[in-house]
């Protein structure tokens, strides 16, 4: 199995040998960070484009398939398009929030991108409490939209926030709780660890039950956490125009845009990585020669064809259900959402302590 | 004194702390208050990821980035219109507010400057989460369950309290 910590322990004897220590770190710092932007803008791209291209399979169109092979340049078209574009400001509106609002939501979903695993040594942000720590620093994205609603002066964009504020906050109970399902399961929070323990079975398969339900509750919780699919309401157009960002112009709505995408493949990296084994490959107990020959495939592609598994059914999700009302979003919520995850940690708990799972 | 890496981490934060803690309190829009107070709150969580405490930086963040921050906007969305400002504080309030300030400086420093510190003895390295579970829900000595379930009945309390205050017909 690849192993790319052979590859950054390399690169860090290799700046050691003529740096100083606190040097080499900070220079490996800046080269990790700007590694991960990358990264971070090169999914954006793929997802916009996949999310066109399902969109129109599912409404029996082609999408883009003008600029370049299938379409393929016309994501990178947008991209200069919006970067072009003139950054409108607004009069009497606090511009000092106005401006800082996307990038709050930036920030927060670049540090939880940090958090997961791609391939064995290939983790940035590897604490104790990873999957603890990845949940905090999604929820600072909450402040982003809400300061963006209101500091845009504009009353279709409070609503729009102060939608989104609450359908976050309140999947992201159910979210917390399907994860704690997986993490009584495992004992450890870390994310290498939890990828580590799957070797032998994925969780979901493990976890058999309990693991199952909690898979069907994150799903749900996160295509709301980040305001897609059915629970779009806060960007609702027909009636609040475009929700919180309706003010914003050029590349400040563009940051909006492209955090949405990433958030989406955040939550189904997190799914990969917690239920389908992350990078770890198919392995059958038993099946010596079968596991061998799935080792061959290297970590990466396990963990982005799983994840972009889960962003397909969650894509999949988006285009076939119509939007829910505020009021039905928050009843399935609290009503439905939250009282199943608590019993199903129960459940969980009951299946760890008597032994019953694989 | 030699300059390492953690120290210019460690002044770096602490400056960006202790400028968002001033703007926190000298601008007059509430929103903004609350916004640099987010930052004042990121600074210290970036101080226990520098010391390796990624429980408590985590802790910090969940719960007072994005849980009382937000619930602060939130409140802040709910009642105030846009272009409140908070009055230059005038007269005998100015001197009060000066007063305690000062006073308040005072105690800090004069703890701080008599304090002597003990040699740091944390470990290098992080607490497993075990650790800290078992320490939040054992009884004996030096566990904290006593006061883990008070806080919940307090919890319990406050959103019973929230809901009779919502829902009075």
């Amino acid at each position: 199995m690849f192993d790319f910590s052979i590859i950054t322990e390399w690169i860090h004897g290799l700046l050691i040998s003529f740096l100083p220590l606190g040097v080499a770190t900070f220079i490996e710092c800046v080269v990790i960070g700007g590694c991960l932007m990358l990264l971070y803008a090169m999914i954006a791209i793929v997802m916009i484009f996949m999310e066109r291209k399902v969109c129109a399979a599912f409404q029996c169109r082609l999408g883009p398939v003008r600029v370049g092979p299938w379409g393929t340049l016309q994501v990178f078209g947008d991209v200069f398009k919006m970067l072009t574009k003139e950054i409108v400001t607004i009069r009497h509106a606090d511009k000092f929030l106005y401006n800082l609002a996307p990038y709050i939501v930036i920030l927060a979903s670049l540090l939880s991108f940090a958090c997961l695993p791609f391939n064995r040594g290939m983790e940035v942000l590897d604490f104790n409490v990873g999957v603890f720590f990845m949940m905090a620093a999604s929820s600072i994205g909450v402040v982003g939209i809400l300061l963006a609603g209101w500091s845009s002066n504009n009353k279709f964009s409070l609503i729009g926030a102060m939608r989104s504020g609450a359908q976050m906050i309140s999947y992201e109970l159910s979210i917390s709780l399907s994860i704690l399902t997986i993490v009584v399961l495992t004992d450890t929070m870390q994310f290498s660890e939890i990828v580590e323990r799957q070797a032998d079975g994925w969780f979901l398969f493990k976890g058999h039950l309990p693991a199952l339900v909690a898979f069907v509750i994150y799903l749900i919780a996160g295509n709301a956490e980040v305001n897609r699919g059915p629970f779009d309401l806060p960007e609702a157009e027909s009636e609040l125009t475009a929700g919180y960002h309706t003010e914003y112009s050029g590349m400040h709505f563009g940051l909006f845009y492209v955090a949405e995408f990433v958030n989406l493949f955040i939550v189904s990296g997190v799914a990969a990585t917690i239920f389908l084994g992350g990078w770890m490959p198919l392995h059958i107990p038993g099946w010596e020669g079968f596991n061998a020959v799935m080792d061959w495939i290297p970590g990466f592609v396990w963990f982005f064809g799983k994840a972009f598994f889960v962003v397909g059914l969650l894509m999949w999700i988006k285009w076939t259900f119509p939007r829910l009302r505020v009021d039905q979003i928050l009843t399935l919520e609290w009503k439905y959402l939250v009282p199943i995850g608590l019993v199903n940690l129960l459940l969980m708990v009951i299946v760890v302590v008597f032994k019953l799972h694989f | 004194m030699e300059i390492t890496l953690e120290t210019i981490v460690f002044a770096v934060l602490a400056l960006f702390t202790t400028v968002n803690a001033v703007l926190a309190v000298t601008t007059r829009r509430i929103l903004r208050a609350a916004t640099y107070l987010l930052f004042v709150l990121f600074g210290t969580a970036g101080i226990y990821f520098q010391l390796n405490y990624s429980f408590l930086g985590a802790v910090q963040l969940l719960i007072y980035a994005g849980g009382i921050t937000v619930l602060y906007v939130f409140s802040i969305l709910l009642t105030s219109s846009e272009g409140d400002m908070a009055k230059h504080l005038k007269g005998y309030k100015l001197v009060a507010g000066l007063i305690a300030t000062c006073l308040g400086l005072g105690v800090c420093l004069y703890i701080t400057l008599r304090h002597d510190f003990l040699p740091s003895h944390f470990e290098h390295g992080e607490l497993s989460v075990r650790t800290i579970g078992h320490a939040l829900m054992s009884s004996g000595k030096f566990g904290y369950v006593l006061p883990f379930e008070v806080i919940s009945l307090l919890l319990l309390a406050c959103i019973v309290g929230g809901i009779l205050i919502a829902r009075k017909r």
